[in-house]
């Protein structure tokens, strides 16, 4: 029988109409998907592993010589719930992940040419440009400005990391987290 | 005959008296009175607001209105913003655009939000109107610094550039460089949504020292503590300011160079940004915290007891926006300390974590209803609540207009009685008789509709996620509010008998919004086929609706009024439900 809907009258189906439900499809409840799936909304942050090659004059490399681990999971999360914005959650999601490791996330730097290689701790800065300072003021040298399309220009030192896969990659592209 | 009284009135004398109408409701009551009036209201209308941009198409505004000067546009619903729309959706502004280009040179405003902006946009944009003054791009997407550079340096006139919580494909910092030099009109700008870590500060600097009526600029991350002195002194006049990152290695001379040059900005009222903060620093602000309205320090991770130092130098605070690491307590220290407090807005900082992390429950936002007479708008996650809370809450703040309140474990009774949260609902819906905006959350049975649907007669806005039993509950709000314009409703067991019952309704209202519900892909298309005013459209990302019985419910529908008919910019996931035997796609 179809069940049709009539509502030129205004309609009682409320109170008076049999309950027969919808026929499922295939089931006897109506379905109701739900989409639990886990969502990542942060791009894959590759491991600092080993530090990293040079370019033209001088290099300067990073490698990072703990593991980090990975923040405890959290349950399975439900597609846009809690309803919070996805900047919001990229913004909590970095500082969660400092508060749950701790201690400073130090990888190691060199410098073509230098006779010794120094240790600094990524945690402590906020972003590129601050890391990029520090490391013009450790080892007194300027890298230059970065821009997406042309990485470091104006300068003869260029920073490199060398990322999971072992490829030696230009610091700047990723996200900071 | 007394006929001829209403056209006595010479033209330019209505035009006068209707220049001082300046809502929207009432300039379309004026046009509502006779022919006369609306014709000449329609040529001195400037001011056009469009809630759903498929609600109208740009060519009927256009006919309509021919003498813009200022349109705001809505695109995506709301729903958007927490991922449930899909990319691709739509909401593109060019069509707007490349109209407008024609029709109002003379065009000066342009308000977007949730909308797809594309640089071609922005370029046309530029190209376009000769005395363009305001771009704001609330929540959009779609472009880069380019589009940006574009603006810069074309728009000779240009007061205010306002990027709110925008997408920005971030090419290069060098855009800012495109204002010209020439250029002194600013007014406004805010940046602070560009993720980049470049921004042109020396041509940032040079913006902000030559434009001296700039009233509001919000940095981005990218510029660092140490910076904000000099930008503050070249603009002491500022009276909304948002930093960059707040957070450094304390120093003293870093510190009083600070603080120095916040003393400096007499007429500072609003502050933001805060990004990574480092508590040391705030004391920095103490000399205009009596004067501060309004702060938003919701992405800065400092704990209460700095949370409470700062709130207590701010009795003139309006308006807070706060992790929920304020805690209980802080709220408390707020509730006794800012007695003009209208607008509260407490954020999650772990929302994900199984545990709560903070001591934070229903007990700050009592005190804070209880402590702050003037509390109007409240936005507050938290992971507890009871229904004596909210009736508490309810008696002591009849006049809240705004209440969204998110319990994050979906299905949370209150934690007290273990009973649904009903009552403490409807106390609110029942006490405060202004209401327009309201988020349900936690377990929710069909009586909480009930409520709604009796006492809710100045909403304007729901809100509802995971809860009810049966269409009933839908039933009761369709039937019950009769200010109702948005209704955006995920994960909850409504299906068509309701709909369909209230279809006339949703032609009285902007739209609806239904995912995971229970509404069968049949009843969309009779909607579609009765309801020709109605644009149905459903999504469905998986498979097209009609591979499955047509008692199969959809994932997501969307369901706005519309004079425009069916849109043709609908991406393969997006059907719109049509006339008698045919699904347009």
């Amino acid at each position: 029988m179809e069940r049709r809907v009539n509502y030129e009258n205004d309609l009682n189906l409320m109170a008076t109409e049999p309950r027969s439900g919808l026929p499922g499809c295939g089931d006897d409840e109506p379905q109701r998907k739900t989409n639990p799936s886990i969502r990542n909304n942060k791009r894959t942050v590759p491991e600092i592993s080993e530090v990293s090659s040079s370019e033209s004059n001088s290099s300067i490399t990073m490698s990072g010589s703990d593991d980090q681990d990975s923040p405890p999971p959290a349950k399975e999360q439900v597609v846009g719930w809690p309803p919070i914005r996805s900047n919001r959650k990229n913004c909590l999601q970095s500082s969660k992940r400092n508060e749950v490791e701790g201690m400073g996330m130090y990888v190691k730097v060199s410098v073509d040419g230098a006779p010794y290689l120094r240790k600094i701790d990524l945690k402590v800065y906020g972003g590129y440009p601050q890391l990029l300072k520090a490391l013009e003021n450790m080892f007194k040298l300027t890298i230059g400005a970065y821009s997406k399309r042309e990485g470091y220009n104006g300068s003869d030192n260029a920073p490199t990391y060398e990322d999971k896969d072992g490829d030696w990659m230009l610091v700047g592209d990723v996200p900071w987290e | 005959m007394q006929k001829k009284m209403a056209y006595s009135f010479p033209d330019e004398v209505l035009e006068q008296v209707f220049s001082f109408i300046q809502s929207d409701k009432d300039r379309n009551a004026v046009s509502l009175v006779c022919k006369s009036w609306d014709e000449i209201e329609r040529w001195c209308r400037r001011k056009v607001f469009i809630g759903n941009c498929y609600a109208v198409s740009p060519r009927m505004v256009i006919r309509r209105f021919p003498e813009v000067r200022s349109i705001k546009l809505k695109g995506k619903p709301h729903f958007a913003d927490f991922n449930l729309v899909p990319d691709g959706w739509g909401g593109y502004v060019l069509p707007w655009i490349a109209e407008m280009a024609g029709a109002y040179p003379w065009l000066e405003e342009i308000r977007l939000k949730r909308m797809v902006v594309t640089d071609e946009s922005l370029e046309l944009i530029a190209k376009s109107f000769k005395n363009f003054k305001v771009l704001v791009l609330f929540s959009c997407e779609g472009f880069s610094t380019d589009g940006l550079a574009a603006i810069a340096a074309s728009c000779k006139n240009l007061r205010e550039l306002d990027l709110r919580e925008s997408e920005v494909d971030d090419l290069s910092g060098h855009w800012l460089a495109h204002f010209p030099e020439t250029c002194t009109s600013l007014v406004s700008l805010n940046i602070s949504c560009l993720r980049s870590d470049e921004v042109s500060f020396s041509a940032l600097e040079r913006l902000v020292g030559r434009c001296p009526n700039l009233r509001s600029l919000r940095l981005n991350r990218a510029v660092t503590l140490d910076k904000i002195a000099n930008i503050l002194r070249r603009a002491p006049q500022l009276v909304d300011f948002g930093t960059g990152y707040y957070a450094a290695e304390l120093q003293p001379d870093v510190f009083s160079n600070l603080a120095g040059a916040f003393s400096s900005c007499k007429e500072l009222k609003s502050l933001s940004g805060f990004w990574d903060v480092v508590p040391a620093y705030l004391p920095a602000l103490y000399s205009i915290c009596p004067r501060l309205t309004s702060l938003n320090l919701s992405y800065a991770t400092i704990q209460s007891p700095d949370l409470i130092k700062l709130v207590s130098h701010c009795p003139r605070l309006q308006r807070l926006l706060v992790l929920d690491y304020v805690e209980d307590s802080g709220l408390e220290e707020l509730a006794s300390s800012c007695k003009d407090l209208q607008e509260l807005r407490v954020f999650p900082s772990d929302p994900f974590g199984a545990e709560p992390n903070v001591s934070l429950t229903e007990q700050g936002l009592v005190a804070v209803s209880l402590g702050c007479p003037k509390l109007r708008s409240v936005l507050y996650f938290c992971r507890r609540m009871s229904n004596a809370a909210l009736v508490t809450i309810a008696q002591n703040r009849p006049n809240l207009t705004r209440f969204r309140l998110c319990i994050i474990e979906p299905k949370t009774p209150d934690y007290l009685t273990l009973e649904p949260l009903d009552v403490g609902f409807g106390a609110i819906v029942e006490h405060c008789k202004d209401l327009r905006r309201l988020s349900l959350s936690g377990l929710l049975t069909d009586h909480v509709f009930e409520y709604s649907g009796t006492y809710g007669k100045k909403l304007e806005m729901l809100s509802v996620a995971f809860a009810g039993d049966s269409d009933l509950g839908l039933h009761h709000v369709l039937s019950g509010c009769e200010s109702l314009r948005k209704l955006e409703i995920r994960d909850c067991p409504f299906g068509d008998k309701a709909l369909l019952a209230n279809a006339a309704k949703l032609e009285t209202m902007r739209s609806l919004w239904m995912s995971s519900c229970a509404v069968s892909f049949g009843a969309c298309k009779l909607l579609g086929q009765k309801m020709p005013k109605l644009n149905v459209e459903v999504i469905d990302e998986t498979e097209p609706p009609d591979s499955r019985p047509e008692s199969c419910p959809v994932d997501k529908l969307y369901i706005y009024r519309s004079v425009a008919g069916p849109r043709f910019d609908m991406p393969p996931f997006v059907w719109t439900m049509g006339e008698a035997v045919r699904i347009l796609h």
